[in-house]
């Protein structure tokens, strides 16, 4: 797997044969004890299109293959350059200036090992961990966090957000749980007098409860600001995004918090549409990203934040201004971990005999090696734990080192 | 209060085995409380759902398959129409309309707003229906075990447009009907109704010996077959091999769904496919299975419903839903004797568990699911949501959304998974919504007498008695410890 400073190894090669060094910058002896990583986990529900998210405007197939959904660098809408290939979708500033900054990446072309085009079954793949679909007791950051339990001194806690944990985060580790407001909260008062009544006759109920609301109270403390505040907005709306990044952020900043977290965004199934919609889904993710640096506080530097989808959607638009469900997508990562301001791909290239099946852009990164690789430099655990207990039957898929500024 | 009569045993039986009191319930059911659950589990068909705006799910899959050939009609109309606008254009001139603005006519082909998708529609009717018939149901408890069976043999509406259309049909066609009759019939009903072959995609399994397989070279999928003995019927650790799941997986192929265009069945309905039929006589648990065609795969089921693993699986899950997480033994192996005994009679079973003296004396462990803690709040307050779109949210909002477990099996029925810290929390706010729009109900100490009664606690009624405003006591009443625990 060739890892380039964001220009493909097949356009290299196209412009003349440039050797190229492999990018493997495994973590130095860095003292373990002065750092205290994190770990985020955004999975965006319906497949999101990668071909939209970072462009390959240096492409010469793009702009005809994607029609009306085409980005350009130049134009009104223009979009956001990352090197002279990629671009950025416009609704993305704050990961530009992220990337920018050296504190962002982008991983493209790459995909989980599941090659069919059902989300139910793609979201099962991309959260179990599992090598086919049909396995929905537990997720990989769960069973990373259980395998963490025997090895850390320091016993590292899961997030997930939402009513419902996303399933990443379920299995056998225990995790808190917390879940931006849906529903206008109950006052302090009637939560005052239920402990109180609680604890007296039903103390079972009493821990609960008040665990429950001490959450709550730490994710949404000093409150929110401007609009973030008001609306209390669908995990497919920009306001809802925010506000679960900011509170899973400040649960993860507390000294004695959680350490990884899991949650997810809806909406990115753009059959129809798909300009308007990806640019109001693009934009709560990019809130979502800056909710976390602000959020994490200290706790940025420490931080990697991975985005991350079931597949992608078809290099070719349909007839209703939008994609169908397709292979290869982008993975996005950022936080002060990160090693930046590259795009990580070995370019496939768009011309029909160079699509998967003929329809979608094919994979050429094995997104389990990334993931994989994201938690063996922030945690320490072994390939071969990684490969087992993580990510089962997933040897072929080596931890792809380096993401993680050494 | 009658002399004489049982008010604890009242409380029993509204809350551990039914819905939650109506006003008058605890009073009616305290004369003889094991009769008042007899009484309701004996009526004729009691468990059944029916009314005019329900379809069967081959006319409510008609209807779907209608509508997706509408919207792809509709859509390579457009492509048709924008092909011609794109070669018009100047070159390049595609490329600008990269941002939100301005999308092309026709862009989107959903329908207006006014007319909601047809899968939203019949899934919003089956829940107002479903929701209405909870919380009218006399004790509940027919409703509670067509609930239980629910989450037993579960499918997902997340899988997509087909489950949601056939979510609610499932539920009345596979398992009320069957719900206090033979476990074999609900087995045999389930597995081969559409929304479940759909769900753990035996519709496309195809006998990799069998005429199409040859064909196309394609094969088996074992999903089915793997959860119906994992979940459906031994359960884990019930004495199965990875190769009686290929077994089961061989001999239920060809048990499809016929499609829009089908010729050799009604669209929407089961159909067995022959020419996918893997071929031969597989050995199932030990069991050679000789018979051809759907016959097969009918004598596996009956005979793992008749298993003993599968009598021991359904009482434990039984008991662990109604009595508590450790379910008691006693209770435990009553209810499997009698399943046993009489061959899967599910009545028999409900009889059991009702005549178990340890299920009247055991203390409130669990507490309700967000959908019982709903209906019985409907109960006693006998105010119904007028759109079922609110009930669905809160469901939503509690982390349990109608039909859409996280996975094959179904959602978790212990209390650390109902009580944990979030869902406590969450359950707050929903109380809190609900007390807000309650209007004209009374006194709210009135509300705690329906719901509780005499066994409303000391400290709940000076809680209630003290809140700042109605709706904060509404919120503690039905928050408190006697309207949650069951």
């Amino acid at each position: 797997m060739t890892v380039s400073s964001s220009l493909s190894r097949r356009r290299l090669l196209a412009l003349g044969g440039v050797s190229l060094a492999l990018a493997h910058f495994p973590r130095g002896a860095r003292a373990a004890a002065a750092r205290d990583p994190r770990l985020v986990v955004i999975v965006l529900r319906g497949a999101l299109d990668g071909l939209s998210a970072v462009a390959p405007v240096g492409d010469p197939d793009y702009a005809a293959v994607r029609g009306s959904l085409a980005l350009s660098p130049i134009g009104d809408k223009r979009a956001l350059p990352l090197d002279g290939f990629f671009a950025l979708h416009p609704s993305m500033p704050v990961f530009a200036r992220l990337y920018k900054e050296g504190r962002a990446s982008v991983v493209h072309a790459v995909a989980t090992g599941y090659r069919e085009r059902s989300h139910f079954d793609g979201q099962d793949v991309l959260e179990s961990g599992h090598a086919g679909p049909g396995h929905t007791e537990s997720g990989w950051l769960n069973r990373a966090v259980f395998a963490l339990e025997s090895t850390t001194p320091a016993r590292l806690r899961g997030l997930g957000v939402g009513a419902a944990a996303p399933l990443v985060m379920r299995g056998p580790a225990p995790a808190l749980g917390w879940a931006p407001q849906v529903l206008p909260p109950a006052g302090e008062d009637l939560a005052q007098r239920l402990l109180d009544l609680y604890t007296h006759g039903d103390p079972t109920l009493a821990a609960a409860l008040r665990a429950g609301l001490d959450a709550d109270r730490i994710a949404t403390s000093g409150g929110l600001t401007g609009d973030v505040a008001k609306a209390r907005g669908g995990m497919d709306q920009p306001n809802g995004m925010r506000q679960a990044a900011m509170g899973a952020a400040r649960l993860l900043a507390t000294p004695d918090g959680p350490r990884v977290a899991a949650l997810a965004f809806d909406g990115w199934d753009t059959h129809a549409n798909e300009n308007s919609l990806l640019a109001t889904r693009l934009s709560g993710l990019d809130g979502a990203l800056e909710q976390f640096e602000t959020g994490l506080g200290e706790a940025w530097k420490d931080t990697a934040v991975v985005v991350i989808t079931e597949f992608g959607r078809t290099a070719r638009i349909n007839g209703t201004g939008g994609s169908d469900h397709g292979t290869a997508s982008v993975a996005f990562l950022a936080g002060g971990a990160v090693r930046g301001a590259r795009v990580v791909a070995d370019w496939p290239g768009l011309k029909t005999n160079q699509l998967h099946q003929g329809r979608d852009l094919a994979p050429t990164q094995d997104l389990r090696s990334v993931l994989k690789g994201l938690i063996a430099d922030q945690f320490g655990l072994s390939a071969q734990t990684l490969a087992e207990k993580v990510f089962p039957d997933s040897a072929a898929a080596p931890p792809l080192r380096g993401l993680i500024a050494g | 209060m009658v002399i004489g009569s049982d008010p604890r045993g009242a409380l029993i039986a509204l809350d551990r085995f039914g819905l939650g009191a109506k006003p008058g319930d605890l009073a009616a059911a305290a004369a003889d409380p094991r009769g008042f659950l007899l009484e309701e589990i004996r009526r004729p068909n009691v468990g059944r759902l029916e009314n005019a705006s329900l379809l069967p799910s081959n006319v409510a899959l008609q209807a779907l398959f209608a509508d997706q050939q509408a919207r792809r009609i509709e859509r390579e109309r457009n492509i048709v129409e924008k092909t011609t606008r794109i070669s018009m254009a100047e070159p390049g001139a595609a490329m600008a309309a990269s941002g939100p603005a301005a999308p092309p006519p026709n862009a989107d082909s959903r329908p207006k707003p006014q007319e909601p998708p047809i899968d939203q529609k019949l899934f919003r009717a089956e829940a107002m229906a479903r929701f209405e018939k909870q919380a009218s149901a006399q004790a509940g408890f027919v409703e509670r075990l067509v609930a239980f069976w629910s989450n037993h043999f579960v499918v997902s509406v997340a899988k997509g447009q087909f489950v949601r259309v056939a979510a609610g049909p499932f539920e009345r066609e596979a398992i009320r009907p069957h719900a206090l009759g033979r476990f074999a019939d609900m087995l045999a009903a389930v597995e081969s109704h559409p929304a479940m072959l759909f769900y753990l995609d035996n519709q496309r399994s195809i006998g990799p010996g069998s005429a199409a397989g040859r064909f196309a070279g394609k094969g088996l999928n074992e999903n089915l077959a793997r959860e119906i003995l994992e979940l459906h019927t031994l359960g884990v650790g019930g004495g199965y091999s990875q190769q009686d799941v290929t077994a089961l997986a061989r001999i239920i192929t060809g048990w499809s769904v016929a499609e829009a265009e089908s010729e050799i069945g009604e669209p929407g309905s089961f159909v067995f496919k022959a020419n996918w039929h893997e071929p031969g006589a597989p050995v199932l648990l030990g069991e050679r299975y000789p018979q051809t065609g759907r016959e097969q795969g009918a004598a596996a089921l009956a005979a793992i419903a008749r298993h003993p693993a599968t009598a021991t699986h359904i009482a434990t899950k039984l008991t662990r839903h109604f009595i508590a997480d450790a379910p008691p033994k006693p209770i435990v192996e009553a209810l499997a004797k009698t399943f046993r005994d009489t061959d899967g009679e599910l009545s028999a079973v409900a009889e059991t568990l009702i005549e178990s003296d340890l299920a009247w004396s055991a203390p409130f462990s669990k507490i309700r699911t967000p959908e019982e803690f709903l209906v019985a709040t409907a109960r006693a307050t006998g105010v119904l949501p007028t759109d079922p779109g609110q009930y669905l949210n809160m469901l939503k909002a509690m982390g349990r959304p109608l039909w859409q477990p996280p996975g094959p099996n179904g959602y978790p029925d212990t209390l650390d998974a109902l009580a944990s810290p979030e869902a406590m929390k969450l359950r707050l706010d929903v109380a809190w919504q609900i007390a807000q729009r309650l209007k004209n109900i009374g006194h709210p100490l009135s509300l705690l007498d329906t719901a509780a009664g005499l066994a409303a606690s000391r400290e709940t009624r000076e809680a209630v008695s003290r809140a700042e405003s109605r709706p904060q006591a509404l919120a503690i009443v039905l928050m408190s410890p006697e309207f949650q625990r069951r």
